[in-house]
């Protein structure tokens, strides 16, 4: 039966539409997938109950205030929220140092090499102009989102410190002693505060553009971007798995 | 009696004095002192024995002399200080810790003054305590000159021989307001002058007299400095927040929370959070020892705390409000008015971005499009 299927395809059309070959690749392994749905979680919970810490809505009650703890437990959510986004992240680290595949280590995020700056500038004029990418050769991130997702865990390095620096002041926990004495540096809280605050919009700012961009290059690539997160699996042209390889052409 | 209260006229080598005896030869009773020791061992945090400890620290070592410095400032530590609760604390030490040197208290002037400090560093070095209340102007030797010295020389003098140095007051920890932006004489903190030695720093506009007492019963009775946290103040009074201190606080976890000064919730006494009280970013001792013998601090009377123990806090935005403004983007604008722009500025972009890619998507799609079926636009013989 499959013989005979494709034989009908192939003898109409294989000669005239020179088809394009996918490989699949399994890129990102099930611990990559479980930090990334984690955090996804992590940093909605996050925004939400820390925007609410930073501006609570005004309730008028008339009981009194023993009988509620709404507030309290909003902030209660936040810190175990940030506790699980802390040993999420460290864990993503250290996988990206010593356990990760060849696509989630560390050197995948930082651009050391010529050919990856070159490929970080077609990413830019194919996403900013909408430029055909034809030097699109990562299989994993591209070069662009690899070193993206480099500031970003800078970032969120310094949101989890300042947070940190928050808690210190309610907790003797050598942890949080570890992660809260460097934002003593900024002299007081207040200021702690408002790097806090501020970088959550940093974050929230990063994931829109980032969800859009996945769906923008799944659909204009075609390699399953989206669903990689999802399955592990992308599709990657033939041609550039032969050269990622070494067969050649 | 060779003691003067303000120390200039007595006789500086002698030592043979204890405090206790100083006390007895001013009226005062051992049931007095002994209430003085629990008191100030309560304060600094001591357990019960710690009591017998402080007692025998006054009745047995030599009044230490003591210098007093004043530099930029408005004098609100030494007021807080002699205005601490127990009458005691002001008698004793300020008036028998043999003050040898201050600007504000001391009888004489002039030649006789210079003389009295410079002989207290000449004949105590190494031996004398040294507290500083304010900040040292380093934009003008001009500023704050006495007798042809510029302040930092006056304090680089001073803080040559002292034994232990106590930074009173957020002048002399982190600058107040005289440090604020655009800081025109450039109030310098002691701590960043005088980089050799361990300054404890007591901030606070003013700091609470008895948490300035207790730092210097603390030195005296143990000849130690009092633990310190990583910002040289005593854990003792610095290691908490007002906010979790504070008699409010259920309010706060409850969500009830004043919205203006007038409303139904700052009557009936609901958490000042958001009427911009700094409460949660204040490491103070406000919410349990409170002011004027422990009569009440500024949330109890119904203003947010504004945070005046904490570096720079002139310069953390307005009083009554939490959120600064965003550096930049003017006077009202803060973090969450420029995230929220951001944000919407990157809605439309990606909103543009769609449209031009779904209008270019024959060009962009090209290979792409090509190369994939779309089974119902093939003309397939499939069954």
């Amino acid at each position: 039966m499959k013989d005979q299927k494709t034989d009908m395809i192939s003898s109409a059309a294989r000669s005239k539409m020179n088809f394009r070959t996918m490989q699949r690749i399994y890129v990102f392994q099930i611990p990559t997938r479980a930090f990334h749905w984690i955090n996804v979680l992590c940093v909605t919970s996050l925004s939400i109950t820390g925007y609410l810490i930073a501006d609570p809505p005004a309730i008028l009650h008339s009981t009194e205030a023993y009988t509620l703890n709404w507030f309290g437990f909003n902030r209660y959510i936040h810190f175990v929220s940030g506790w699980v986004f802390t040993v999420n992240w460290a864990f993503r680290i250290i996988w990206g140092f010593f356990l990760g595949n060849r696509w989630e280590k560390w050197k995948n995020f930082i651009p050391t090499t010529k050919a990856r700056w070159k490929e970080i500038k077609n990413v830019l004029l194919q996403d900013i102009l909408l430029a055909e990418n034809k030097q699109h050769v990562s299989i994993g991130h591209n070069a662009l989102a690899g070193f993206t997702y480099f500031l970003l865990t800078s970032i969120i390095i310094l949101l989890i410190f300042t947070g940190f620096g928050l808690y210190i002041g309610i907790s003797d926990g050598w942890v949080v002693a570890l992660l809260g004495w460097p934002s003593s540096w900024f002299g007081n809280e207040m200021f702690v505060r408002f790097l806090h605050h501020l970088l959550m919009w940093v974050i929230l700012l990063f994931a829109m553009i980032h969800i859009y961009l996945v769906f923008f290059h799944d659909s204009v690539e075609g390699r399953g971007e989206i669903s990689s997160i999802i399955s592990g699996w992308k599709f990657i042209e033939e041609k550039i798995w032969r050269n990622y390889i070494g067969k050649g052409k | 009696m060779k003691y003067h209260p303000f120390g200039i006229v007595g006789d500086l080598n002698d030592k043979s004095q204890s405090i206790y005896e100083e006390m007895k030869q001013r009226g005062y009773s051992r049931r007095d002192f002994m209430k003085f020791a629990a008191t100030m061992a309560a304060f600094i945090g001591l357990e019960s024995s710690g009591i017998a400890q402080v007692a025998r620290a006054m009745e047995t070592k030599q009044r230490p002399p003591v210098i007093w410095m004043h530099f930029q400032e408005c004098t609100c530590c030494s007021e807080s200080f002699i205005r601490s609760s127990h009458p005691i604390v002001a008698d004793i030490l300020l008036d028998n810790i043999s003050l040898n040197y201050t600007e504000t208290l001391q009888a004489a002037s002039g030649y006789q003054a210079e003389k009295s400090l410079h002989d207290t560093i000449k004949n105590s070095f190494g031996e004398y305590i040294l507290l500083i209340e304010g900040s040292v102007p380093m934009a003008n030797p001009g500023y704050c000159m006495i007798g042809g010295k510029s302040a930092e020389e006056i304090l680089n003098e001073v803080a040559e021989g002292a034994k232990a140095i106590i930074a009173w007051g957020s002048c002399a920890s982190n600058g107040c307001v005289q440090s604020a932006k655009p800081n025109p004489t450039k109030a310098t903190p002691i701590h960043k002058i005088i980089k050799n030695k361990r300054i404890v720093r007591v901030p606070g506009c003013p700091p609470i007299g008895e948490v300035m007492a207790g730092v210097i019963v603390h030195l005296l009775t143990f000849e130690r400095l009092p633990e310190l946290d990583n910002q040289g103040r005593p854990k003792t009074f610095y290691s908490r927040r007002v906010h979790d201190t504070c008699y409010r606080r259920p309010n706060y976890d409850a969500g009830l929370f004043v919205e203006s000064w007038d409303d139904e919730g700052a009557r009936r006494g609901f958490c000042l959070y958001k009427m911009g009280c700094r409460g949660p970013v204040t490491y103070n001792a406000c919410g349990i020892t409170k002011w004027n013998n422990g009569t009440s601090f500024p949330i109890q009377s119904g203003h947010g705390c504004i945070g005046c123990s904490e570096a720079n806090f002139w310069d953390s935005g307005p009083l009554y409000k939490h959120m600064s403004s965003f550096p930049g983007f003017g006077i009202e604008s803060n973090a969450d008015k420029v995230g929220l722009y951001a944000a919407g500025a990157a809605t439309a972009g990606i909103v543009a971005h769609a449209i031009a890619t779904n209008i270019r998507k024959n060009k962009i799609l090209d290979s792409n499009v090509q190369n994939a079926r779309d089974v119902e636009s093939e003309d397939l013989d499939i069954q």
